[in-house]
């Protein structure tokens, strides 16, 4: 059995670098020439997606956060976004709405904002407040100190959100082909024309490319952290 | 249509609704005629009591209710039936036929050939009959025994809305020709590069289309009704165009690309074996009334109506006499 597993794994690679007849015949399939063009549209909705989710989220959870106040409203939000059934949400948009790149990255944008939301008002909240009365205390104003002093502070923070919501629509975006946009979801969800090796293939291919974008986002976090909080961490750790 | 702020907005309130969990649904629809043709009662043999027979299906409507129809029918001939309904895709429940967790499931003519006995689309024969004598073979050497085909056939069809096809004048999919490449044809996301899809019409039929897109199976009416597509992928025993046969219209596969599923009734050899002869004759009575029109009013039952596949089954068996 364990060398069966290995069978299927060789398959599923041979599927991503080699073209292939397609299950019911008739077409070619698989390839790097097909693999880059469903991962690019993978990336593509993921991005608008991700983007869209940062421009609603951020700025309000700043807001909250700098107030102190919607805490309730912050976390719940959260909570409630990681209910949502995603498939039953783009079936609903398809319905009601349409299919294609923006609407689709507008239903995964659903997914991306509660971690973007949630964290970006509890690290900003948790900005230690000697700080930011300093800051008051040099004439800075509320906005001044919402952007220049806590949003740097919170960065890793809002960060770590940034990276669940990436992980989030990536990986959801794998159902984007029941709405009319074709990512490496295709792959997994037309078994009767990729076969078990390509059903495989996406999934790996899927899981990696989280894990590359997880990595991206970790060195942004970390060139995003302020130095004297790096130096800090450094500190507690060691 | 692609690029609007107010679709957005839209999206985002839909997406509220449905985290605060408003589930609107509600239709109501009457319930169609139907009529009592043969009464062939099924009579309960006693020598029947303690045989065990599972019956499987597939994953949506219509496989529930077929399933349903030959488990309640059997029953009433006095097997001790259990169902393993929702069984997922052919893959799972044919593994499962062949491993003898259950021991029969109704399977679609071709869907067989193709998926399980991997026969080229092309060289599967339009005509159920000749479809099933040929692979008589390919049954036996799995320790199968299939039944004859159901009257009625679940087939792709190219189908549009009514008022589609009489702006664009077409009848059949060859009357697309010339047509095509100015519309939108949407199906499954497997449908692109299968030749019982859309290869099939770019290749027999010469047809290019403007676009295609790919969409969840469930929302095969949805996209034409909200104008994502001119064309859609359809079965021919939605019960959609049951209720609403004047919205759509389905264009006559004048070459036959799409091959006709009627349904057999595949069973375990041994299970055949032990049975003895009514299990055979059961299956083969309970659905000879299984018209186009009746599996469609059945279909919308269920898919429509939200009524149990269990009942609708029942009704069925009542309505033609197999069950008092």
């Amino acid at each position: 059995m364990p060398l069966a597993f290995l069978d299927s794994f060789s398959g599923a690679f041979d599927f991503i670098f080699s073209q292939r007849e397609s299950f019911g015949g008739g077409t070619q399939v698989g390839g790097l020439g097909q693999v880059g063009e469903l991962m690019l549209e993978h990336l593509k909705v993921s991005g608008i997606a991700l983007a869209v989710s940062l421009a609603l989220a951020l700025p309000l959870g700043l807001l909250l956060g700098h107030r102190g106040t919607g805490e309730l409203f912050a976390i719940a939000a959260g909570n409630a976004g990681r209910a949502i059934p995603e498939l039953a949400l783009i079936a609903l948009l398809v319905a009601f709405v349409g299919t294609g790149t923006l609407n689709v990255a507008v239903a995964l944008a659903v997914l991306g904002i509660p971690p973007i939301l949630t964290n970006t008002f509890v690290g900003v909240h948790q900005v230690d407040r000697e700080a930011v009365e300093a800051a008051r205390g040099m004439g800075m104003s509320e906005r001044q100190i919402a952007v220049r002093v806590e949003l740097p502070l919170a960065a890793p923070t809002i960060m770590t959100g940034v990276r669940t919501a990436a992980i989030n629509i990536i990986a959801t975006a794998t159902i984007a082909p029941l709405a009319g946009v074709l990512t490496l979801g295709d792959f997994i969800l037309a078994r009767n024309v990729y076969g078990d090796e390509g059903v495989l293939a996406g999934a790996i291919l899927v899981a990696l490319l989280a894990l590359t974008v997880e990595l991206t986002l970790a060195a942004v976090q970390w060139a995003l952290t302020p130095r004297g909080v790096r130096l800090q961490r450094t500190q507690v750790s060691a | 249509m692609r690029d609007h702020p107010r679709l957005r907005v839209l999206a985002l309130i839909a997406a509220f609704a449905l985290i605060l969990g408003i589930a609107a649904c509600g239709d109501d629809e009457g319930d169609g005629g139907g009529g009592d043709t043969s009464a062939s009662l099924i009579e309960e043999n006693p020598d029947n009591n303690g045989i065990a027979i599972t019956v499987g299906s597939k994953n949506f409507d219509e496989q529930f209710v077929l399933g349903e129809i030959y488990a309640q029918g059997l029953e009433a001939a006095g097997y001790d039936v259990s169902k393993d309904l929702n069984l997922g895709d052919e893959s799972i429940a044919f593994k499962a036929l062949g491993d003898g967790e259950i021991d029969a499931y109704p399977e679609y003519t071709s869907t067989i050939l193709t998926s399980i006995f991997e026969i080229p689309p092309e060289d599967v024969p339009a005509d159920a009959q000749q479809a099933f004598d040929e692979s008589q073979g390919e049954f036996e050497q799995l320790g199968l025994v299939a039944y004859p085909p159901t009257p009625f056939s679940s087939a792709n069809a190219v189908g549009l809305l009514t008022d589609t096809a009489d702006e664009l004048g077409v009848s059949t999919i060859s009357d697309l020709e010339g047509k095509s490449q100015d519309l939108v044809l949407a199906g499954s996301p497997e449908c692109r590069q299968r030749i019982d899809c859309l290869l099939g019409l770019e290749q027999n039929y010469g047809l290019e289309f403007k676009e295609f897109t790919p969409v969840d199976i469930g929302l095969r009416y949805e996209v034409l009704d909200n104008g994502d597509a001119d064309l859609s992928i359809l079965f021919t025993t939605d019960p959609q165009l049951f209720t609403d046969p004047d919205t759509y219209t389905v264009l006559e596969d004048d070459k036959g690309v799409l091959p006709a599923g009627n349904v057999l009734f595949v069973a375990r050899q041994e299970t055949v074996d032990e049975a003895g002869d009514d299990f055979g004759t059961t299956v083969e009575s309970v659905q000879e009334n299984l018209t186009l029109e009746v599996m469609q009013e059945l279909n919308a039952r269920v898919t429509e109506d939200k009524e149990k596949p269990e009942d609708v089954a029942h009704d069925y068996l009542v309505e033609f006499g197999y069950v008092e």
